[in-house]
């Protein structure tokens, strides 16, 4: 019911029209905190096509990563609508929204969010445990992921033995393992010296060029330069949707 | 996820807080020792006491002949009841639902006499039907009064272990004579050692038996001392009571309410006073023993709160991977029916290695402890629904959250 996620990858001819892949509408979210009613976001209107290469900037408190939130399905809107892929997501069941997660969306978190006690292995098989995937194709998976992001002599390290660097490699590599059909990377450089931050910056741009489609959130601005389009919110809302400089 | 990806990340788990592993375990062992040890040294205690009642003999009544304190038709008060031959017939006859009846004849000043030992035991001139209703079992190769002794008034005798003991020692007494009051009796049987809580007249195990119809013969007594019968069903020893007596009071001319003519001692109310006070006893026992288990399980459940509450960000994690509702509950469920599978089998195993190496001597005071099965069930199952509400409701608490929140933690 998820279609071949390899599709994914090559971005392009599909079925969903104008080949929007994330298209929210009119979203809006609020945090009911009983007495108080905050507003994170109002009325956000926003694509994202396949294979592009997104930033979302502003500043702390801005909504962006509320954004990032709904657009990863960790979060649900208040109002508005919110198509992934050609389908509509608000009222799903946790599950069903567990599923999405699991098939379509990869995340790269800042602070890395491995699980300290499994292995970096067993970190990057957890999706494809929790999709059911059969042991032999687990490993042969995760080994290529592992191969893909350099790391294949670090497989069987715990994440305290890696560095910010390497752990954020592995993140990635998890993120990679159930071939999504975005990236959402939240401030991925925020806990990293600028050499590994520019490296795994170079990595989302190698991922980019093999046709994967990448939502970035950061408040750098030298890291937001080197995508292709730039988001910026403010106040719960988008002020600037332009390509970047 | 498959059961060896969740038993490895048990383990794992159970690895990186050993602490708290290893305190739900404490609790846990503790726990189901304590219940089953508790129902087992009930269980044993409640044998030993049975079987020490039972001692004496099941279902008996000893009656004792003795004055009247009422007088009845014209005849005075302080008549003596005498019992011979023709009332226990007569008995026989009249009281329905006896398995058994044997007069007794006794003294206590018969000298008994091997080599240069001398004792006095209590003596009983008995039937063979006696040996049955007061467990008087002889040992191997021995006997007891048989029918050809009565009619032959043959000299033997059988002796208790214990009398046996102080006139033979170690060495074998069956074949061997016994000298009373310069009369020589064989000796044809040893009682089996038994556990006797309650007698008449000295415990069995240091008295001497010789047939009725000898005794007759050589002492010249007519009367029985006393007579005890046995009722097959203990529900039904009232009754016979009630038509002994009713019996004895038309041969003897007696008040039938009269309660001295005739004194009687009904074993089965022992037995059925110690029975409501072990069931007393053993629900005590199981209610100390279950509500242990349970504040046990709420250990158990706390700890599981606390795992749970510290394990949100990875909660959150698997979440934000795709992890479903159920393999979220599924892991905490598992790790804490695991936890209580293995603490339960280590305390019924203390229980059992305890119960293992009870000391036998002690047997005689406490009785043995015995796990039983409806025991070990009942515990499994407190255990097993304790270890799942424990991991259940926490979990699924955690799995209903929103990734986000969980991730923020």
């Amino acid at each position: 019911m998820f279609g071949n996620g390899k599709n994914g990858s090559n971005g392009g001819q599909r079925r969903d029209g104008d080949g929007a892949i994330i298209a929210l509408a009119g979203v809006r979210k609020v945090y009911d905190t009983g007495a108080v009613k905050v507003e994170a976001l109002r009325k956000v209107d926003l694509s994202i096509k396949r294979n592009e290469f997104v930033a979302i900037v502003g500043p702390s408190g801005s909504g962006k990563s509320t954004l990032m939130n709904i657009i990863g399905c960790l979060d649900t809107a208040t109002e508005g609508s919110y198509c992934l892929r050609g389908e509509e997501v608000s009222g799903m069941s946790i599950d069903r929204l567990a599923d999405i997660r699991n098939r379509r969306i990869g995340f790269v978190f800042q602070n890395f969010n491995l699980l300290p006690q499994l292995t970096a292995f067993e970190n990057v098989e957890m999706p494809l445990l929790f999709k059911g995937a059969p042991a032999k194709e687990r490993r042969e998976r995760v080994e290529a992921l592992f191969e893909q992001v350099g790391l294949a002599d670090r497989m069987q390290h715990r994440p305290v033995e890696l560095s910010g660097g390497q752990m954020q490699r592995v993140a990635i590599a998890r993120a990679l393992a159930c071939e999504p059909d975005i990236i959402l990377a939240d401030e991925p450089t925020g806990n990293l010296d600028s050499a590994a931050g520019g490296d795994i910056i170079g990595k989302f741009e190698e991922l980019w060029a093999k046709g994967h489609t990448l939502v970035l959130i950061t408040h750098d601005g030298t890291i937001a330069r080197r995508t292709r389009r730039v988001v910026r919110v403010q106040d719960g809302t988008v002020v600037d949707d332009a390509p970047a400089a | 996820m498959g059961w060896k990806n969740v038993l490895r990340q048990f383990l794992r788990d159970v690895r990186s807080q050993k602490l708290r592993s290893a305190l739900t375990l404490f609790g846990l062992i503790w726990g189901t020792t304590a219940v089953t040890l508790l129902l087992a040294f009930g269980e044993g205690l409640q044998e030993r006491m049975i079987k020490n009642i039972r001692g004496l003999g099941d279902n008996i009544v000893i009656c004792w002949p003795s004055q009247t304190s009422k007088p009845w038709q014209g005849l005075p008060r302080n008549r003596k009841i005498t019992i011979k031959d023709d009332d226990i017939a007569a008995l026989k006859r009249e009281v329905p639902g006896m398995t058994a009846i044997s007069g007794e004849y006794s003294a206590g000043n018969k000298k008994f006499k091997v080599g240069h030992k001398v004792i006095v035991p209590g003596l009983t001139g008995a039937n063979p039907v006696f040996a049955a209703m007061r467990n008087l079992i002889p040992q191997q190769g021995g006997r007891y009064v048989d029918d050809l002794d009565m009619d032959e008034r043959r000299r033997i005798v059988f002796l208790g272990d214990g009398l046996k003991q102080d006139l033979f020692g170690d060495s074998e007494a069956v074949g061997q004579y016994v000298n009373v009051n310069g009369t020589p009796f064989l000796v044809v049987g040893v009682m089996q050692a038994k556990e006797q809580d309650s007698s008449y007249q000295g415990r069995d195990k240091d008295r001497a038996s010789i047939p009725a119809t000898t005794f007759r013969a050589m002492y010249g007594q007519q009367e029985y001392g006393d007579f005890v019968l046995q009722v097959a069903d203990a529900g039904k020893v009232e009754a016979a009571k009630d038509q002994v007596i009713a019996t004895l009071a038309k041969l003897h001319r007696f008040d039938p309410t009269d309660a001295e003519a005739v004194r009687m001692w009904d074993v089965t109310e022992n037995e059925k006073f110690m029975h409501s006070f072990m069931l007393g006893f053993r629900i005590f026992l199981g209610v100390m023993g279950v509500l242990t288990l349970v504040v046990g399980g709420i250990g158990v459940s706390n700890i599981m709160n606390v795992v749970v509450e510290e394990r949100t960000k990875e909660i959150g994690v698997k979440m934000a991977l795709g992890a479903r509702q159920r393999m979220i509950v599924t892991q905490f469920v598992f790790e804490t029916l695991l936890l209580t599978v293995v603490g339960g089998t280590i305390g019924f195993a203390i229980s059992w290695g305890i119960c293992a190496a009870f000391p036998a001597k002690l047997d005689k005071f406490l009785g043995t402890p015995v796990i039983s099965l409806q025991v070990g069930a009942l515990t499994a199952g407190l255990l097993g629904l304790i270890g799942f509400l424990a991991g259940y409701f926490p979990a699924r608490s955690a799995a209903r959250r929103n990734p986000v929140e969980a991730l923020r933690l």
